[in-house]
């Protein structure tokens, strides 16, 4: 399974989306604002999610403004960063 | 027993898998299951607004309830100065052990933002008021039994002193796998008489 896919299957999951299928998900999809419309509380359980299951901990939370752009700029962060 | 000059315009009743509004019988379902309940009931009474699926389970059950009062078929627009005077004896105790499972354990310690936001009773009465944009006056009361004259006096000071036009009532209670909610709503408006009789045989319905 692609980091992409695993992404977007964790987010539906996590962040209850059940009206979402990962075939609605483009990897270049906003996930904020005007994409799949989530929330400040979203974004910080997708950091929990980071520092969970890829050991990533974003020290500061504006970070996350960059890093959740779409899926494929959050997959390409945690390829780097990733320490599990 | 207090008299005054308001009444019950509608109730809605949702316990053991059913929903009753006005004393019918509008959704029932076979499952014993809330969070399945909660589900199917979302599906078939509201359906068009994803952040349901984001609540606790308590929020869940009020929003649902409040749905049906506060936008029934019949009614084209609601009432925004309707205040909310919620009550239960579980508090928010649920989602409270839910958090509390999180963060037991030091060596897997990952609380989830999305559940503790929860973990107080009265964030049901904001989604509610998120919902249809009540900008009015609240509380939500733990107490030990569900008490038609603390709710009764709380309204009347409400309607009688002009802060709301209608109030809508709540007891809205959730623990382990048992969960009621009843809800009221009050105006000068209606065919029910709003005193304690009245709300406590509606209640016992």
């Amino acid at each position: 399974m692609s980091l992409q896919l695993e992404l977007k299957e964790k987010i539906i999951e996590l962040l209850n989306l059940e009206d979402i299928a990962v075939e609605d998900i483009d990897n270049s999809d906003a996930l904020f604002g005007d994409g799949l419309g989530l929330d400040s509380i979203d974004a910080l359980e997708l950091i929990v999610m980071l520092d969970k299951d890829y050991g990533i901990k974003l020290t500061n939370p504006n970070d996350g403004k960059a890093i959740f752009q779409s899926i494929d700029v959050l997959a390409n962060y945690i390829k780097t960063h990733r320490t599990k | 027993m207090e008299e005054t000059p308001f009444y019950i315009e509608s109730y809605v009743s949702i316990k053991e898998s059913s929903i009753a509004f006005n004393g019918k019988n509008v959704f029932c379902s076979e499952t014993k299951d809330l969070q399945l309940f909660l589900k199917k009931a979302y599906k078939a009474r509201i359906s068009n607004y994803p952040k349901f699926h984001k609540m606790d389970l308590l929020s869940q059950l009020a929003l649902l309830a409040s749905e049906c009062i506060l936008k029934p078929e019949s009614h084209s627009s609601i009432n925004k100065n309707t205040a909310l005077i919620f009550a239960n004896h579980a508090s928010s105790l649920e989602t409270d052990r839910k958090h509390q499972s999180s963060i037991t354990d030091k060596n897997n310690y990952y609380p989830s933002p999305s559940v503790f936001v929860y973990t107080l009773p009265n964030i049901c009465l904001g989604e509610i008021s998120i919902k249809h944009q009540l900008h009015t006056e609240n509380c939500f009361l733990v107490m030990p039994s569900f008490s038609p004259k603390d709710f009764l006096i709380q309204t009347n000071y409400l309607l009688k002193s002009g802060k709301a036009e209608k109030v809508l009532c709540g007891w809205v209670n959730l623990d382990a796998n048992n969960y009621e909610a009843f809800l009221y709503l009050v105006s000068n408006t209606g065919a029910i008489k709003h005193n304690e009789t009245e709300i406590l045989e509606l209640y016992t319905k």
